[in-house]
């Protein structure tokens, strides 16, 4: 929840340097109504180290519901704010999946894939260039060891590196 | 190479303390009692042999074995053997035997196998080994007995791998330990600090399939036991997962996802040709070879949840085979080839269950939580499976009548994924 807040409230500091700025860039197809918003290019300079501060403030972890790759409206927000950043300062990344511990061992490779790979079409969706890594490490390395939904919730995640 | 045959070498043999040990907690209703006498000349060997059998014995489930302390007499020969003796115990079989050194100083054990009801000798034979084979002297006891009594063959000389994590960031983290199937004699096949998952066997018991992700991304692997010598067999991106020997040991079956989504694949191990088997845009895992060879079972979500399918390797269609439960994967084919085990999630709780592949009468063999990776013994009568105990991953075993169940508690770290043998020579 916090997270959110941190989310939104760098969203707007973002956003209220960019608007002014003049476009250059090409429009998105299909972007979400916030990532028009944001699509006004960027200078240079402190810009950068806002955009890195809203990504920042987004953290680099992502969850998701058990069983699902569908990504949260929460992780949608936190995303734009990545790509904005990485267009402006573009790097290769790598997004490794996730699953929590029930289930078949296998399957939650690839459900932790699914998951990495639906960060990855959605930052490709908004233009975002940079070289991709996909991992996926299923069950076997979760950030808490606790067997209940506590723990679980916790562990179905994309870590964006 | 040189590389290779170092790692080979630096295989850790381990205590003989099992790191595995067994706590039996379902046993059979009306198991058969039976009386295993101290074998002669056996005092002071380092195995104690008569203790090896019994244990085989009363985990199957199916016998009870008395306590050496109640025995009247302790015959180590036919003429010393009174039935009376054993029948004022209630016993039903009684196993005799004595040990004898041949000439090159290898130790051989002479048994016997007495039905008690109708006093006569059901079986002897012999059984010879070197001093570091005391347990293999005993199961072969074992197996011997159990097939004799029952008709089945017994599994007790077979052996399991399965993969355990220590829990700490290092190294030696994650392990893939080679076992008798009792647990004892482990030795490390290979250590890691990043994840070793889904061991197989090859039909012929010469090989093990398994992924690691040692070079930081998951590629699968061919371990030969007799070397130690391991071959890596893929390295695409993405996915490179659940291998699965043919019948035959001439393809492997897996799930790669480098043309985009977890798909299954067939290899051909010596010409590393792929052939891929599925075309679907949900999740298609973990495969299975049916016995024939002729088809592969996998998991797939394409009808929404994860269920069971089977698809003929010929024609290319799919078909669902489960269709109780919301949640049905990781299937493995029974030695028959008659029915299936998976991972069957019942009421938010995850189980084995196992369904006949004719009649599609499913069912639940394990009421513990997080039950995972089901693998069957080669005689069909039973099977290992991952569970949690008190928070942590421990071995389970299960007749496929659901009548016995014991669990292997480890003194270390979370086990899991285990993988019966098939019988070996």
């Amino acid at each position: 929840m916090l997270n959110t807040f941190k989310t939104v409230f760098a969203l707007i500091a973002v956003l209220g340097l960019l608007s002014g700025c003049s476009s250059s860039k090409k429009k998105q197809e299909a972007a979400p109504p916030a990532a028009t918003t944001a699509e006004a290019p960027v200078s240079a300079g402190t810009n950068l180290d806002a955009l890195k501060a809203a990504a920042d403030a987004a953290g680099n972890v992502f969850y998701f519901e058990f069983d699902s790759f569908v990504l949260t409206e929460q992780t949608r927000a936190a995303l734009l704010a990545h790509s904005e950043y990485l267009k402006a300062a573009p790097r290769s990344i790598r997004l490794e999946g996730h699953a929590d511990e029930r289930g078949s061992r296998e399957y939650n490779m690839a459900l932790g894939e699914k998951r990495a790979a639906a960060v990855k079409d959605f930052l490709a969706s908004q233009g975002v260039s940079s070289a991709v890594e996909v991992v996926s490490f299923g069950e076997e390395q979760p950030a808490e060891k606790g067997h209940s939904e506590t723990s679980w919730s916790k562990n179905r995640r994309v870590e964006l590196k | 190479m040189r590389l290779i045959i170092a790692l080979f070498l630096s295989w850790i043999t381990l205590s003989a303390h099992a790191l595995l040990t067994v706590e039996i907690t379902k046993g059979s209703a009306k198991p058969t009692p039976i009386a295993i006498v101290p074998f002669g000349n056996t005092n002071g060997l380092p195995e104690d042999i008569q203790q090896i059998v019994s244990a085989d014995l009363d985990r199957s489930g199916l016998f009870q074995t008395i306590p050496k302390g109640e025995m009247l007499s302790q015959p180590t020969t036919q003429k010393e053997v009174y039935f009376r003796d054993w029948q004022r115990l209630k016993v039903s079989y009684v196993v005799i035997g004595a040990m004898t050194t041949t000439p090159d100083g290898r130790y051989a054990l002479h048994f016997e196998l007495y039905d008690v009801l109708s006093s006569r000798q059901v079986f002897s034979g012999n059984t010879v080994g070197q001093v570091s084979q005391l347990r293999d002297i005993a199961h072969a006891v074992s197996d011997a007995v159990f097939e004799k009594i029952t008709g089945i063959p017994g599994i007790f000389s077979t052996k399991m791998v399965y993969v355990e994590d220590l829990g700490y960031a290092g190294p030696g983290r994650y392990r893939l330990v080679f076992a008798d199937i009792d647990g004892a004699r482990e030795r490390v096949l290979q250590a890691s600090k990043m994840p070793i998952l889904s061991p197989v066997w090859s039909h012929r018991g010469d090989k093990i399939a398994y992924v690691s992700f040692e070079t930081t991304r998951p590629a699968i692997y061919i371990m030969d036991l007799a070397t130690g010598r391991k071959t890596q067999m893929t390295n695409f991106p993405g996915l490179n997962g659940a291998p699965a020997f043919s019948p035959d040991d001439t393809r492997l079956a897996m799930c790669l996802s480098k043309d985009g989504n977890p798909e299954i694949y067939v290899m051909n191990i010596a010409t590393r040709q792929l052939q891929r088997i599925t075309d679907h845009f949900g999740i298609d895992h973990e495969p299975a070879f049916s016995a024939d060879g002729r088809s592969v079972l996998f998991t797939s979500s394409r009808g929404g949840s994860p269920q069971i399918y089977q698809v003929d390797l010929a024609s290319g269609r799919p078909e669902r085979v489960t269709f109780d439960g919301e949640y049905n994967a990781r299937p493995r084919v029974t030695p028959d080839g008659k029915s299936i085990v998976m991972v069957h999630r019942d009421k938010g709780i995850f189980h084995i269950a196992s369904q006949d592949l004719k009649t599609g009468d499913m069912r639940i063999l394990t009421e513990t939580l997080l039950d995972e990776s089901p693998s069957v013994a080669p005689n069909g009568a039973m099977l290992l499976y991952a569970t949690q105990q008190q928070g942590k991953g421990v071995l389970g075993a299960v007749s496929m009548d659901a009548g016995v169940k014991f669990t292997m508690p480890s003194r270390q770290g979370d086990v899991r994924e285990p993988a019966w043998s098939p019988f070996l020579k």
